[in-house]
């Protein structure tokens, strides 16, 4: 096993100094050990590369920070949508902006007219549509992006949802966008194959599907390999949990010729210390050199 | 009467503890609104009798034989979608929101739009009822109008078979696909585990769940694995006057019974654990 360290491993990286290399860490279900390999990954990493981030995508249930508490909170800023507000006194209830909105979010009868604002995207259609100026626009809150660091250059990005707000696309992407600063992020992706899930995947250079070796498992992982074989994305597969289900998924993976990146055990020991918020690597010293092989194999 | 089951995170469970309560002795209705990872069809292998093809929205493509690169369509568009690359306007299928903006201020009407129909709901009998499922396609949006779909479908066959129980298996997280879930339903049901992420994550779920009214139950499930933290959710939902209705012990058999495509009430039905969850099902729907 090649072991490497400080400063060795960034004459190895064939990536561009000046550009950020994105990893995200996927799965098309939760709960299969997503945030447990960013969270190890990131603290191998950080160990002998400057400037890492990890980046929490997975907004609606952000979970990064319960793991590094040690990290200071630093700037945090919202995260807004352009929507419309019509001025009564100036529409001619012409319906034109209904007409235009694609997301059913203007209401009009007669005299009455109403955005609901669960509904709108912030497109500007409608501003766009209104010839007698009786739309302007004023920003609603979608949620925020914090930004954590531990005085090094390592720092930890965070996108939270606002609670009742449908869509945590816009965050996920200010989150991402956020992180271009460093050299090598880790993006903890949110779960599914749907829109948040895509956006986070749109900017990684890398992929890793973290999947478990049961029926459900494997029809998860199968669907998102299909996603990403659409998208033209490289990736790998980490098996976490070993040993509990069956073997089908290593037919699949052997069928489909996809490399396996690293297997996590099943142990009772680990799920108690994730519960705990603890860092793996720190009681499984001999992992450490498995995560860093396994970036080896990335970024080469 | 709808009884959701969710989440705030994944891995919690929750398809595993909805399949049991549609396997007890009572005939339902399951609705999989877990669209974006359907998975209880996997162990349930129901009939498709039925498929119907969902619209998940549409997505603006370029006519290049009209379009003469004036780049109007760049500036309106909000969600950074159209760029210009090698001489000409692309639109990023994945960026894309559908808007139509581009396809207004377009003055050549170059941009047309193309609706996405991949996504599917099926529907068919069962071992235990009628099953009706969603599987959005992948990268497709609106997975919250699926689940109404799924929904509707749901209480249709719920009347015209005469199943009085419709269990909803919900998807994870607290974004729309959740809000499209438990809105009007009767009883939710949150599966969590004593973890950090798990404490946050079912938080941050009754924080949602609480705006729309329902009944909320909590089951702690894999309970023994931080004794600590259990405790600490049964204080904090006391604290909050919500039930936690039955704790669970981590239990390798559920993970068995789903390899072998069984719930844990057809695969130990005089298991402790399958006792417990009968129990707790029973005191959903008896309050
Ligand atoms: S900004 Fe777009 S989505 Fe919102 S109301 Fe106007 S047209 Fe509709
Ligand atoms: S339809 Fe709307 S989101 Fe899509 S490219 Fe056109 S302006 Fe952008």
């Amino acid at each position: 096993m090649q072991i490497i360290a400080n400063p060795g491993i960034k004459k190895t990286m064939k990536i561009a100094p000046d550009k950020s290399f994105k990893i995200a860490i996927a799965s098309g279900k939760g709960g299969t050990g997503k945030t447990l390999v960013a969270t190890n990954l990131f603290y191998v990493l950080k160990k002998n590369i400057d400037n890492v981030a990890l980046v929490d995508c997975d907004a609606e249930a952000p979970n990064v920070m319960g793991f590094y508490n040690n990290y200071k909170f630093n700037s945090d800023y919202d995260i807004t949508l352009k929507a419309p507000v019509i001025m009564k006194e100036k529409c001619n209830f012409c319906g034109k902006c209904k007409e235009y909105c694609s997301f059913n979010a203007i209401f009009l009868i007669h005299e009455t007219i109403q955005v609901v604002y669960d509904l709108c995207h912030g497109c500007g259609a409608c501003f766009f549509a209104c010839k007698y100026g009786a739309i302007k626009e004023k920003h609603l809150k979608l949620g925020k992006v914090s930004h954590y660091s531990n005085g090094k250059e390592s720092s930890i990005i965070e996108s939270r949802l606002k609670i009742g707000v449908l869509s945590s696309v816009p965050v996920i992407k200010a989150s991402i966008n956020e992180s271009d600063k460093n050299q090598i992020c880790i993006l903890d992706s949110p779960p599914g194959t749907s829109c948040p899930f895509i956006q986070t995947i749109e900017k990684a250079d890398y992929v890793v599907l973290v999947a478990e070796p049961t029926p459900f498992g494997l029809s998860d992982l199968k669907q998102s390999v299909e996603t990403l074989k659409t998208m033209n994305k490289k990736y790998g597969v980490i098996i976490n949990r070993e040993g509990i289900g069956n073997f089908d998924i290593y037919d699949y993976l052997k069928f489909e010729n996809i490399n396996i990146l690293m297997q996590i055990p099943f142990s009772k020991k680990i799920a108690s210390c994730y519960s705990k918020g603890d860092i793996l690597v720190d009681f499984m010293p001999e992992l450490q050199n498995d995560f860093l092989s396994m970036f080896n194999t990335i970024i080469n | 009467m709808e009884i959701a089951v969710i989440s705030g995170k994944g891995g919690t469970g929750k398809s595993c503890i909805s399949a049991a309560f549609a396997t007890l002795s009572e005939k339902i209705v399951l609705a999989d609104c877990d669209v974006d990872a359907a998975n209880l069809h996997i162990m349930f292998n129901p009939e498709k009798e039925e498929e119907q093809i969902y619209i998940a929205g549409q997505e603006a493509i370029v006519d290049y034989s009209l379009c003469d690169n004036c780049k109007k369509c760049i500036d309106y568009c909000r969600f950074d979608a159209i760029s210009y690359l090698n001489d000409k306007i692309v639109i990023s299928p994945v960026l894309c929101e559908g808007c139509e903006l581009c396809m207004r201020v377009c003055p050549t009407r170059a941009i047309d739009m193309k609706q996405n129909d991949k996504s599917r709901m099926h529907s068919g009998k069962f071992r235990n009822g009628i099953m009706v499922y969603g599987r959005l396609a992948p990268g497709e949006e609106n997975s919250g109008k699926l689940v109404n779909m799924v929904r509707e479908k749901a209480k249709l066959l719920s009347k015209s078979h005469n199943l009085k129980t419709i269990i909803i298996d919900g998807p994870p997280g607290i974004g729309c696909p959740v809000i499209s879930t438990i809105t009007g339903v009767d009883k939710v049901v949150i599966v969590t585990e004593p973890s950090i992420s798990g404490i946050n994550d079912l938080k941050r779920t009754i924080e949602l769940t609480l705006k729309f009214n329902p009944k909320i139950y909590v089951i702690i499930n894999k309970s023994n694995l931080n004794n600590d933290i259990s405790n600490h959710i049964e204080a904090y939902c006391k604290d909050i006057k919500v039930e936690v209705i039955e704790k669970l012990p981590f239990c390798s058999s559920i993970v068995e019974a789903m390899t072998n495509c069984k719930s844990i009430m057809e695969w130990e039905p005089k298991s402790k654990i399958a006792n417990k969850i009968n129990m707790a099902f029973k005191k959903i729907t008896n309050n």
